[in-house]
C-alpha cells in the first residue's frame, strides 16, 4: 500500500510541475492570437503533429462539423472488432451500448464480437446504421494467450470477410465505456492511440521490450511514442499488414521460448516504430480509469472499467517502480 | 485524410524537439500546416526514397517570363526534392528561349509548347486547362506528384517530401497574419469563385499547388470549369485563377497546408514566425514585363 501511495504521489508530482509549465506558457503566447483568429479553440499546451507529420488528435484541434462534411458522400463503413472471451462477457453490454451511441455516431459501423460463449451474449439496441455480428472463437488458459491471438484472429477474418465488408477497421477492447463522442476525426490510414501512462510516467520508463532476443524489442533510446494495444486502427490493408507483422513477431517469440514484456502491446510498438502512423490519437481516446487525469487531459471519451481490483493494485505498483528504475522480475503470471 | 499508405521508416536517433507554439500547425480538419521546426527531414526522407517516386513540376514561361526559367531551374537544382526523380515542365511560347541548364541525374527538362494569349490575365487563367490537358495527354503517366509553381520566382532553402501530400495548397506570404475579414477573396456574388462574408479557412497563394497527379487533374478540371462559367457571365475573378483555387479549396480541403515559407515575397519583411525561405518571388518590374 506504502509503495501505491509513492507510485501516485510521483505521478501528482509530475503534474504539479506541468501544470506551472501551461500556466506560464499560456500566459507568454496569449498576445499570438491574432493568428487565424478566426480558428477557435487552438491547443499550444500539447504536441498536436509529430515529426512525421501525422497529426495528433486532441479536443479543440478538429472540427467534427467540417470533418463530417468531408464524408458525407463517401458511404463510409467502418468495423469494430472486439474480444469478449471467459470473464469479458460481463463487459459487452456496456460497451456495445455506450458504443451504439457515440462510436461514429451517424455513419454505418460494424460490430465484429468474437467470443468464447455466444449464449451469453444479452440482447443488444443497435443504431439503424449499425450492424453486429458475433463470432465463436476459442479461448485459451492464459489471458495473455487470448490477448496475442487477437492479431492472428483478426488479420485471418480481415483477408476471408472484413476486407469486403468495411474500408476501414479499429481493435478496441471490450472492458470500456464511451462517455463521449468518437467521430471521423479518427479515420485514417494508420492509427494509433497514445497510452494514457505516457503523460504520467517519465519518459525513460516507457515499458518498450528492450531485450533483444524479442522481436518485440526496440533499442534502448528509441520510440516515438508508447502506443496502447486497447484501442487502434485504420485502413484494412494497413491493419492487415500491421496484424500480421505482429503475429508473426509473437510466434517466431514463442518458438524462441521468450514473451514480450507487454505481450501484443510490445509487438504493437515495435511495429508502429517502423512503420509511422499517419494519425495519432490522444490519451483521451482511450482512458486507462487507474490513473488521475492530468489537465492536459481535456476530455475522457473512451475508458477502461474498472475489472479486477487487485490487477489494478499490481499495475499501480510496476509503474511505480518502473519510475524509480527498480529491477522487476519479468514474469508476472501471478497476475 | 492524410497520404494512403504508412511510411516506412528507420527510427531517428536525433531527440530535438519538433515543435512550433507561436503558430497553427493543424487545420481544423486534421491537416498539417508545414513549417520549419514541425519536421524531422531525416525521417520523412528515410520513409519516402525508398518508394522510388517521380515528382513533376510544372511552371509556365510565356512572352518575357522566359528570363526567369534558368535562375529558376538551377536554384531548384539545388534545393528542390534532391535526391529524387523530377520532371520540369515548362510551359512557353517561345521554346528557343529556354536555356539549357545542367541537371542532375535522374532529373529532366520537358518543353511544352502552348500558345500566347492576347493579356497576361488570359494567360494566367488558362494555366488551369493547360496543366489538365497536359495531364491527361503526358504526365499522368511520368510523374507521382505534381507542383504547379510560378516561374518568377527562386528557390533558397530545401523543399523535400513534407511537402508530398494528396492535395496540396500553400499560404500567401500577405495574408497569414491578417483576419480573415481582410482576405481578397471573391466577393461578388455573380462569380463562380464567389466566397461570402463569414467563410473561409485560410486564403491560399495561386503561385504554388500540388498533390498527387490524379487529384491535381481532378480540380485543375474543376477551376477550369468554373473560370469558363465566369468567363460566359462577362466577369473575371479579383485575382483570377487564384481566386479560383481558394474556391475550391475551400469546399474541398487539401490534405497538407505549406506555410509562407514555401510561397514568400521578398519584397515583405521577414516577420518572426518565418524561420526559413525556401521558395521566394524574384524582384521584377511588373509594367515592364506583363504586356
Amino acid at each position: 500500500a506504502d509503495v501505491c501511495t509513492f507510485g501516485m504521489l510521483i505521478s501528482k508530482v509530475d503534474i504539479c510541475a506541468e501544470e506551472i509549465c501551461v500556466c506560464l506558457y499560456e500566459f507568454y503566447r496569449s498576445f499570438k492570437d491574432y493568428l487565424h483568429s478566426h480558428i477557435p479553440c487552438r491547443r499550444r499546451d500539447v504536441l498536436v503533429l509529430t515529426p512525421w507529420l501525422a497529426p495528433i488528435v486532441w479536443e479543440g484541434t478538429f472540427s467534427r462539423d467540417i470533418l463530417n462534411a468531408q464524408y458525407m458522400q463517401k458511404k463510409l463503413v467502418t468495423g469494430v472488432v472486439t474480444f469478449a472471451v471467459k470473464k469479458y462477457v460481463q463487459f459487452i453490454e456496456g460497451f456495445m451500448s455506450s458504443a451504439n451511441k457515440y462510436f461514429l455516431a451517424g455513419h454505418q459501423v460494424i460490430f465484429y464480437l468474437f467470443t468464447d460463449n455466444p449464449e451469453q451474449i444479452p440482447h443488444i439496441q443497435m443504431a439503424p446504421e449499425n450492424r453486429l455480428f458475433v463470432i465463436p472463437v476459442q479461448n485459451h488458459s492464459r489471458w495473455q494467450d487470448i490477448s496475442m491471438s487477437r492479431m492472428d484472429i483478426i488479420s485471418r477474418y480481415i483477408r476471408s470477410q472484413f476486407q469486403y465488408e468495411v474500408h476501414y477497421l479499429y481493435s478496441i477492447d471490450v472492458d470500456v465505456q464511451l462517455f463521449e463522442h468518437i467521430g471521423v476525426e479518427i479515420i485514417d490510414a494508420l492509427v494509433g492511440t497514445i497510452s494514457s501512462w505516457q503523460y504520467t510516467a517519465r519518459r525513460e520508463s516507457k515499458s518498450y521490450e528492450t531485450r533483444t532476443e524479442s522481436q518485440a524489442a526496440i533499442p534502448k533510446g528509441e520510440g516515438d511514442f508508447y502506443y496502447t494495444a486497447s484501442f487502434y486502427g485504420g485502413s484494412v490493408a494497413e491493419v492487415y499488414k500491421l496484424t500480421r507483422a505482429c503475429f508473426k513477431g509473437v510466434m517466431k517469440d514463442r518458438e524462441n521460448g521468450i514473451e514480450a514484456r507487454w505481450h501484443d502491446e510490445s509487438h504493437l510498438n515495435k511495429y508502429l516504430l517502423y512503420h509511422k502512423p499517419t494519425r495519432l490519437l490522444s490519451p483521451e481516446y482511450y482512458w486507462d480509469a487507474e490513473l488521475s487525469r492530468p489537465r492536459i487531459i481535456q476530455v475522457k471519451r473512451m475508458c477502461s472499467v474498472h475489472k479486477n481490483k487487485r490487477r489494478q493494485v499490481i499495475r499501480s505498483i510496476m509503474w511505480a517502480m518502473l519510475s524509480c528504475h527498480v529491477f522487476l522480475p519479468l514474469d508476472f503470471t501471478i497476475i | 485524410m492524410g497520404d494512403c499508405f504508412s511510411l516506412r521508416a528507420r527510427p531517428c536517433q536525433a531527440r530535438v524537439n519538433y515543435t512550433r507554439q507561436d503558430v497553427l500547425t493543424v487545420t481544423p480538419w486534421l491537416a498539417p500546416i508545414v513549417w520549419e521546426g514541425t519536421f524531422n527531414a531525416e525521417i520523412l526522407d528515410s520513409a519516402y526514397r525508398p518508394l522510388n517516386l517521380t515528382v513533376g513540376v510544372t511552371a509556365f514561361a510565356i512572352g518575357k517570363y522566359t528570363r526567369f526559367v534558368g535562375r529558376f531551374l538551377e536554384s531548384a537544382e539545388k534545393h528542390f526534392m534532391k535526391g529524387y526523380r523530377v520532371n520540369y515542365y515548362i510551359f512557353t511560347d517561345n521554346p528557343e528561349t529556354i536555356p539549357t541548364v545542367q541537371l542532375q541525374p535522374g532529373r529532366r527538362l520537358v518543353i511544352v509548347p502552348i500558345k500566347k494569349y492576347p493579356s497576361w490575365q488570359e494567360i494566367s487563367m488558362r494555366r488551369m486547362e493547360a496543366i489538365n490537358k497536359h495531364i491527361a495527354e503526358t504526365s499522368h503517366g511520368e510523374v507521382d506528384y505534381l507542383f504547379c509553381l510560378d516561374i518568377d520566382m527562386v528557390f533558397y532553402n530545401a523543399w523535400g517530401p513534407e511537402t508530398l501530400g494528396d492535395i496540396v495548397a500553400a499560404l500567401h506570404p500577405g495574408y497569414f497574419n491578417v483576419p480573415r475579414s481582410q482576405f481578397p477573396y471573391e466577393r461578388r456574388s455573380s462569380s463562380a469563385a464567389h466566397i461570402p462574408d463569414g467563410e473561409g479557412d485560410f486564403y491560399y497563394g495561386g503561385a504554388v499547388f500540388g498533390g498527387l497527379v490524379k487529384k491535381v487533374y481532378e480540380f485543375t478540371k474543376t477551376c477550369h470549369m468554373t473560370i469558363l462559367t465566369d468567363k460566359a457571365n462577362g466577369i473575371m475573378a479579383a485575382w483570377q485563377e487564384e481566386s479560383h483555387l481558394n474556391r475550391h479549396f475551400l469546399s474541398h480541403k487539401p490534405s497538407k497546408v505549406l506555410s509562407p515559407e514555401y510561397l514568400w515575397d521578398d519584397r515583405k519583411p521577414k516577420p518572426p514566425e518565418i524561420h526559413l525561405i525556401r521558395f521566394s518571388t524574384v524582384d521584377k518590374d511588373y509594367k515592364e514585363i506583363r504586356d
